[in-house]
């Protein structure tokens, strides 16, 4: 799977939500894009994900 | 002369340093400010002087002391709601463009309806959870552009600060890491909010590229 251009393995992992909290992601400060498609928050649990994916994660810090 | 002959010339002198083509399709843009604090504030400031055509401003707060060492306000706008702080400054800069506020906070909820109409939405807010919803309500509703800042605080190099296009319709103006905790101020702000201004007035002209 690529993650913001690098490779990354899923390793047994299989809903979008187990890999961000794996990776130590804070859901509330991402955007997530799947082969080019946003991903809801509310859909981060049913969202499955395989080796072929391509996942595109921003994350945003405060301040404005 | 009459008035509005007057008025017209006005215009146009205004616009006489812009480069060639650049007033006619900026007269033509519509763009949404999300937040008119820090960034939002000077980016509204910014817009109005290219001569954006319509400018929508949403905020919820009021002008606080807090606001004045990096926010574009002053010490009369103390207590004032800024959607209206702003809409009276930016009469005076520019009288030829339209301004429309809502003052209103911005949830998944509101956002689609408080934005439609606009292509582009500058995405100008403070905290991180505003910014990621905004930018997730917005992006899977449509093909609206969001040009969003993350990561302006404290004096760091401002060379850090970059313009990147991420995702398919989303840029993101900042270093992407430094966080409010650093202190927020009118610098590496201002420097901020002039990426953020540049990619929209790019995107007016056509070009997608940062």
């Amino acid at each position: 799977m690529r993650v913001n251009g690098d490779e990354k393995s899923l390793n047994g992992v299989y809903t979008l939500k187990d890999f961000l909290a794996r990776e130590g992601y804070d859901i509330t400060r991402i955007a997530v894009e799947k082969n080019g498609v946003i991903i809801p928050k509310t859909s981060f649990e049913s969202e499955t994900l395989d080796e072929n994916d391509r996942l595109e994660i921003v994350t945003f810090v405060g301040g404005g | 002369m009459s008035g509005v002959v007057e008025m017209d010339e006005l215009e146009s002198l205004m616009a006489s340093r812009h480069a060639d083509g650049v007033h006619s399709r900026m007269k033509a843009g519509k763009v949404a400010v999300a937040g008119v604090g820090g960034l939002g504030s000077h980016i509204a400031v910014m817009l109005a002087r290219m001569g954006v055509g319509e400018l929508l401003l949403v905020d919820f707060d009021a002008v606080e002391p807090s606001n004045l060492n990096r926010q574009h306000y002053t010490i009369n706008h103390l207590g004032s709601l800024k959607t209206e702080a702003m809409r009276s400054q930016l009469a005076e800069i520019n009288p030829f463009i339209e301004i429309r506020t809502r003052d209103i906070k911005i949830t998944a909820q509101n956002a689609a309806e408080v934005f439609a109409g606009y292509d582009i939405v500058v995405e100008a807010f403070d905290n991180p959870e505003a910014k990621a919803e905004l930018i997730e309500s917005l992006l899977s509703a449509g093909d609206t552009k969001i040009v969003a800042a993350s990561g302006m605080a404290g004096f760091g190099s401002a060379n850090m600060i970059t313009t990147r296009r991420r995702l398919k319709n989303l840029y993101i103006c900042g270093d992407l890491e430094s966080e409010a905790d650093l202190g927020l101020m009118a610098p590496r702000v201002m420097a901020c909010a002039g990426h953020q201004a540049n990619m929209v007035v790019r995107l007016l002209m056509g070009l997608e590229e940062v």
